[in-house]
């Protein structure tokens, strides 16, 4: 029987570890044939805002290229390439949410949706994990 | 019989809402379930022996299993011999396999 996980996130990019771990685990879910959802509340709907660019350091004066600097966008990304058929990996954010902040510019793949979509989501997994902010 | 996994997050010099977490867990082991703790992020700080004000002692006596991520292990330059020894290390792919188990109930803290 196949595997459906259901994340949901809710912290802005750079904010806390969490979303690190959280990407760790669709990752692994994903490289297990494990299909994801994630859908992405309040400030976690700007994880995947198209016009983040990486920076130098002026402190340490580094280049961009020197600097490597990760974009959540860029995190995204990737975990979407490698959901991309099966596993699937569907990433959803709030509408809502998404209009409050402007963030409507998003990566290819992204899709809008609402609370009623993250029940649907949830209610077809075999497990949900909430990462809420506190 | 249910499954339980938490997973602590929280640092227990920053949070003392870790105990509470720690009643939870073992509370619901003695009442039968599966329950395993998972140690993430500055959760992990509690693993070390020298930490006094860890809760682990409480998980151990009551029987929950404590696994504590091996990369936030690494992170933060903890050595294996600073270890709780009942407290074994584990990577974010046992984690997947804990919370899509058939009767599991993930809980993030």
């Amino acid at each position: 029987m196949e595997k459906r996980l259901t994340i949901a996130l809710m912290d802005a990019p750079y904010e806390k570890a969490a979303t690190t771990t959280a990407m760790r685990i669709v990752s692994a879910a994903l490289k297990k044939g494990i299909h994801v959802n994630v859908f992405a509340y309040e400030g976690a709907v700007t994880l995947a805002m198209k016009d983040q660019v990486p920076h130098a350091n002026p402190v340490k004066g580094t280049t961009v290229e020197q600097e490597e600097h990760p974009t959540t966008k860029e995190f995204v990304r990737s975990l979407l390439e490698l959901g991309k058929s099966n596993p699937q990996l569907t990433w959803v954010n709030c509408g809502l949410c998404v209009d409050e902040r402007g963030a409507i510019n998003v990566i290819d793949g992204v899709k809008r949706g609402s609370p009623a979509d993250f029940l649907k989501m949830a209610s077809e997994s075999t497990n949900t994990l909430v990462i809420p902010t506190r | 019989m249910s499954n339980y996994v938490f997973i602590e997050s929280r640092d227990p010099f920053e949070s003392a809402d870790t105990s509470f977490l720690a009643d939870t867990a073992a509370s619901l082991k003695k009442r039968g379930n599966n329950v395993t703790v998972f140690l993430v992020q500055n959760g992990v700080l509690a693993a070390r022996r020298q930490a006094r004000k860890s809760s682990l002692p409480q998980l151990f006596e009551s029987g929950v299993t404590v696994l504590a991520d091996e990369f936030s292990i690494r992170e933060r330059g903890i050595q294996s011999g600073e270890f709780h020894t009942s407290v074994k290390t584990a990577s974010i792919d046992q984690l997947v396999d804990l919370i899509v188990q058939e009767n599991t109930k993930a809980v993030w803290h």
